[in-house]
């Protein structure tokens, strides 16, 4: 829960979190240790020096610590849990549903826990994923269209498996599609960044919603193009939203940008936890104002309202949160026992 | 040979690197600390180590700037061979063999690559000049040129405008990137990437819409130059094999 200085409470969501394995102990091939090492670069290079975390740390840590940076030293309200597995990397995988599901069930009201599918598990990756909702009553799953499987170093949503398994998810019950646009994409000799195939499913499966994780950066401007043709494509602001402490003038145009195209209703927050941290980045948002020259161009303007929605009240809207009921849930857990002391000691 | 050291032709590949850019980037791989060394042997072979911001940097860009570097540096008349070796990428072993045997991308990757390099090579080409252009057009109509002279301005009017440094600076980079659109207007200075004229009443937006490609490039150069240093510590001049210092960013002209 994020207070302002006249004392109006803000129900965050955190759009984009994980729960992963990346030791040493756990990484299979020189693959799985150099994919932690580029998050942990990722992770040196955009936060604050005060935030930096040691390398150890940063490959695996407890429940107990993601609870407390998320919801006691950081504002989120709640978070989703997304899935990654990357078996080709770590001999557990790396961020799995069922290590995802242990967590939430230390924490049931703070987790919305989010699964996966591989297109390219043919059959068996239909049953799983009908295991896994009826299991875990998953309404949202994590794409990770970059994965190495085997000779495989990728997919497309428009593959005609990618179809299959959108068809039967969609049949399942599950809503939201968070797609995380990666860089080794197949055939390599296109530009592997490029948001298209989002274009072409997000048209033709209108009951499912496409958060596009990231805003397809670094081709934002693809990604506006995209956005403002389909209703069903939303942007997670998880690693742009970092930019705000090193290059703020550059986050302050990619918000200017996705008000515009894609307006205040479509855009959800994200840490991105483990590789940021809810606190600094949510203190530095609420503080944040889109330059009057831009704000002037653009006529974009980041009110309360828009945090709001932003923060919490568009994820709420896709995953059917009653914020109200969800906040009592959590005040009768006691989630919010840090928030009463510290008010008392102000 | 007797007055030109090694350091002399090391200093020549060097300049000759620094024409090369990243072309997501647009920046020189020099500039960018991509090239770790450069090594001349008494047989006049040349070898370049290389390297990126990422284990995972795109292996289409990855072979076109090694390829371009080869291409580059095999120009100056004396050199024999270019080795370019890639270090710590997924695709290394890939690459430099590929590189060493004078195969294209797509020999090199087979089936992984469904074609050449040209297309994306040019998208690339089309986004760096509307880079430069947006940077020319900014800055002269900040300088009081007026939007109905400059879409009338031709290429060699453009070329011989007397500017100062910084004016001309972007002039070059400008011109160097304008024929990568050709057409009927060809001889005009500002074209849109279709190569059609541009509007002066429309000026200022077409001028504002570019900096969305520019914004993402700067997402792009500083995530770069950043992981590249939490990776490599960027910040000690890299020293060359031959034991003389050789301080990237702060060569004296030879």
């Amino acid at each position: 829960m994020y207070r302002t200085a006249s004392g109006e409470e803000i129900f965050v969501i955190d759009g984009h979190t994980h729960f992963w394995d990346g030791s040493p102990a756990n990484q299979k091939n020189i693959h799985g240790k150099q994919f932690i090492e580029c998050f942990y670069a990722y992770h040196a290079n955009l936060s604050p020096p005060d935030e930096k975390w040691t390398l150890e740390q940063f490959e695996k840590y407890d429940a107990r610590t993601m609870h407390d940076d998320l919801f006691v030293r950081g504002y989120d309200d709640m978070a989703i849990l997304q899935s990654t597995y990357l078996t080709d990397f770590y001999n557990h995988g790396f961020n799995t549903v069922e290590r995802n599901a242990a967590l939430k069930s230390e924490y049931p009201e703070r987790f919305i826990l989010n699964g996966a599918f591989d297109p390219r598990d043919g059959n068996k990756g239909l049953e799983q994923l009908h295991a896994d909702v009826e299991k875990y009553k998953l309404t949202g799953v994590k794409l990770y269209t970059a994965e190495w499987r085997g000779e495989s170093k990728g997919y497309r949503l428009d593959d005609k498996e990618s179809y299959t398994f959108l068809e039967a998810a969609e049949k399942l019950g599950i809503k939201n599609i968070h797609v995380h646009k990666g860089p080794t994409i197949i055939p390599l000799n296109k530009d592997s960044f490029h948001v298209g195939d989002i274009d072409d499913v997000a048209t033709s499966f209108q009951g499912l919603n496409f958060i596009v994780e990231h805003c397809g950066l670094p081709r934002l401007d693809d990604f506006c193009w995209i956005a403002t043709q389909e209703t069903n494509v939303y942007g997670g602001l998880a690693v742009a939203l970092p930019f705000i402490h090193t290059r703020p003038a550059y986050f302050a145009h990619v918000m200017a940008e996705l008000l515009f195209w894609i307006g205040p209703d479509k855009i959800l927050y994200g840490s991105d936890y483990g590789i940021w941290t809810p606190k600094w980045l949510i203190d530095r948002f609420m503080a944040f104002e889109i330059p009057e020259e831009l704000s002037k161009e653009t006529g974009a303007v980041l009110t309360l309202e828009t945090k709001k929605k932003i923060l919490g009240l568009n994820a709420a809207r896709l995953y059917n949160i009653d914020i109200d009921a969800q906040k009592q849930r959590i005040g009768a857990a006691g989630g919010y026992d840090h928030l009463a002391a510290a008010h008392a000691a102000e | 040979m007797t007055a030109v050291t090694i350091a002399d032709l090391e200093a020549e590949v060097w300049r000759a690197l620094e024409t090369i850019t990243d072309p997501e980037l647009d920046e020189s791989v020099t500039d960018l600390k991509f090239v770790t060394g450069v090594d001349v042997d008494a047989g006049y072979r040349v070898h370049i180590g290389f390297r990126l911001p990422t284990y995972w940097c795109a292996a289409n860009f990855s072979f076109l700037m090694a390829d371009d570097m080869r291409t580059a540096v095999l120009q100056l008349p004396w050199v024999r061979s270019v080795e370019v070796t890639l270090g710590e990428h997924m695709y290394a072993d890939k690459i430099n063999t590929g590189l060493k045997e004078g195969r294209s991308f797509e020999e090199t990757f087979g089936e992984e690559a469904d074609g050449d390099l040209v297309e994306v090579r040019r998208t690339f080409l089309l986004k760096a000049l509307q880079r430069r252009q947006a940077a020319l057009l900014a800055h002269l109509i900040d300088q009081g040129f007026a939007p109905t002279m400059l879409v009338d301005l031709t290429y060699h009017e453009l070329a011989a405008l007397d500017l100062d440094q910084a004016g001309a600076r972007l002039v070059a980079r400008y011109l160097e990137r304008r024929p990568v659109v050709a057409g009927a207007n060809a001889g005009l200075a500002f074209v849109d990437v279709e190569g059609q004229p541009l509007q002066a009443e429309t000026l200022a937006a077409y001028v504002r819409a570019l900096r969305r490609v520019d914004v993402n490039a700067e997402f792009n150069s500083a995530l770069c130059r950043g992981l590249l240093h939490v990776r490599f510590d960027t910040e000690t001049p890299l020293t060359s094999r031959r034991a003389k210092p050789q301080d990237q960013t702060q060569r004296a002209p030879v």
